[in-house]
């Protein structure tokens, strides 16, 4: 009778164990399928195109019968563009957040910013796609002329989504500075302002680097606000008109989301293999997150 | 005729919101003498130390009232606080180099201050290390990172960054508590060193400590400066009860 009890109590525990193994098994797995999956409808396309005119051709006309275009060069240069504006607007404004709200706001005011940012966070892109076309494509087209639907809406729309991410992760990197570097620098007679630029973001700049690479892969992702707002042209953007700010770009994304429903064949394939090259982008700043983020860990340890 | 001491304070109160934890301290600190404040943990020694250099600013709910002279000037009203601490510099409990090279670390202050010559840095940055007798350590690695030094190493190079700044009082917070009693003996001397252009005040844990290096010996109990002497006197000839219990071991 006892024996069985522990008996019991032994195969609990086992399939216990068991069943949280497998609860963890399917995040990594869903990865795993995932990426074999993009893979296997995505690459056959290479059987017909070469890798190099896939990515460096800006001829993009994959249903045409006679001579079709499978070059991706302009929604690649699309997103290069809309992320590096993006970060170029939403990195300073994001740091200077974070600054505010670790060394300079206090007590329920800096707790009241803290949840509006996390708020931020919070709403779908769908939303912001809206904001954006009611009141920043219209801005930009009083003030640059054209349609308002270009590289430059799409940034912004960007740089505001990517803010929560990088304000929060910079604000803790910041705040666990340890307090004697805080110190030692006020008892040396240096200023608020020279603690937080000398001493502080220093001490904190792994942190804020990961939540830079964060904010990029977030804005090279995003899909749907964007497409709502950059005008979603399938031609490499005019450089030559304020270096293609002005010009409607599509992204990689939304080369995706934009020719899904009615892609067929050769077309589809491709819209894979566009994934495959945006996978990649985001699985290099995932392992650059890894490497800056151990690196630091080293450095700390010693 | 009334004697010049580098520090005096004056019926010093001070509170951290409701809670008083110094109660009119009155004390004068001479002139390139080492000062001890000694006393059971919580008894206000190291808020003291404090509000000499204006660390407590730092805290927002502290209120401070009473005054504290610096060279008969008092400098909660007419005082730059900046510059303030530039003339009182502080060494903390745990060794604390900013996570920069050896050199960087030295040079930090007086880069805050406006120096920016390299031949001016350098030969600050020499003489700060040697004043504070670590250069044979660190010579070779000024461009190294500062916390691959030895606990010891890091505080006697932070005793190094304060010196750069060229104060002339410097306040220390138990710095020999959190290291081996080799790295002691070298601090120690280190300060029998300094105390010849330095006016010197500081927090300890350690009687033993306060007896070998300090001039002077105050004893704080409970926020209140209970008596205040030449460590001889405090030591030897205590003329306060609690004083005396304190130093035989009854408490603390």
């Amino acid at each position: 009778m006892n024996l069985d009890r522990k008996k019991i109590r032994k195969y609990y525990e086992q399939s216990i164990k068991y069943l949280l193994l497998v609860c963890a098994g399917v995040g990594a797995a869903a990865v795993l399928f995932i990426t074999f999956f993009i893979f296997q409808s995505g690459a056959p396309l290479f059987g017909q195109v070469s890798p190099i005119e896939f990515l460096f051709s800006t001829h993009w006309e994959p249903s045409a019968e006679v001579d079709p275009g499978f070059g991706i060069l302009p929604f690649i240069t699309g997103s290069i563009i809309v992320t590096t504006l993006a970060l170029l607007i939403g990195v300073p404004v994001g740091i200077a957040c974070a600054i505010y709200l670790a060394e300079i706001a206090k007590g329920r005011f800096a707790e009241i910013l803290r949840r509006v940012v996390e708020v931020l966070a919070g709403i779908p892109s769908v939303v912001f796609g809206l904001f954006g076309m009611t009141v920043i494509c219209p801005i930009v087209r009083d003030v640059l002329g054209g349609t308002g639907y270009n590289a430059l809406s799409g940034s912004i729309i960007l740089a505001i989504m990517i803010l929560p991410t990088i304000i929060s992760i910079s604000e803790i990197s910041i705040r666990t500075v340890p307090h004697g570097y805080k110190v030692a620098s006020f008892g040396l007679g240096a200023t608020h302002w020279q603690t937080i630029t000398k001493v502080l973001l220093p001490a904190a700049r792994s942190g804020i680097i990961a939540a830079i690479i964060l904010g990029t892969g977030r804005a090279i992702g995003e899909t749907m606000a964007v497409y709502m707002v950059a005008g979603n042209t399938p031609l490499m953007p005019n450089f030559g008109e304020w270096l293609g700010l002005t010009s409607s770009v599509r992204t990689l994304t939304m080369n995706i989301i934009t020719d899904m429903s009615y892609a067929s064949g050769m077309h589809r394939t491709a819209l894979f293999t566009t994934s495959i090259v945006l996978f990649i982008f985001i699985m290099t700043l995932n392992v650059l997150i890894q490497f800056i983020t151990r690196k630091t860990k080293i450095h700390e340890a010693t | 005729m009334k004697k010049n001491y580098k520090i005096r304070t004056e019926k010093l109160n001070l509170f951290y919101g409701d809670v008083q934890a110094l109660v009119d301290i009155n004390m004068n600190v001479e002139y390139n003498r080492i000062t001890a404040l000694i006393g059971p943990s919580g008894c206000g020694k190291s808020t003291y130390l404090r509000t000499l250099n204006r660390m407590n600013d730092l805290i927002a709910s502290v209120k401070i009232d009473g005054t504290v002279y610096y060279d008969d000037t008092d400098i909660y009203k007419d005082y730059d606080v900046i510059e303030l601490r530039k003339r009182i510099g502080m060494v903390f409990q745990k060794p604390n180099p900013f996570p920069m090279s050896v050199y960087d670390n030295v040079a930090y202050g007086p880069r805050v201050h406006g120096i920016r010559k390299k031949e001016e840095l350098d030969s600050i940055v020499e003489k700060s290390i040697k004043a504070a007798a670590v250069w044979d350590e660190v010579a070779d690695r000024l461009h190294q990172p500062a916390l691959g030094l030895s606990g010891g190493q890091q505080q006697r190079l932070c005793i190094a960054r304060v010196l750069a700044v060229e104060p002339d009082v410097i306040l220390m917070d138990e710095p020999t508590s959190a290291l081996d009693p080799i790295s002691t003996a070298k601090i120690e001397d280190l300060l029998d060193q300094l105390k010849k252009k330095y006016t010197i005040i500081i927090v300890t844990h350690n009687m033993q400590q306060a007896g070998r290096i300090s001039d002077y010996t105050g004893f704080f109990l409970n926020g209140i400066l209970i008596e205040m002497g030449t460590t001889k006197d405090i030591f030897f000839n205590p003329q306060d009860k609690r004083t005396e219990d304190y130093i035989s071991g009854r408490f603390g």
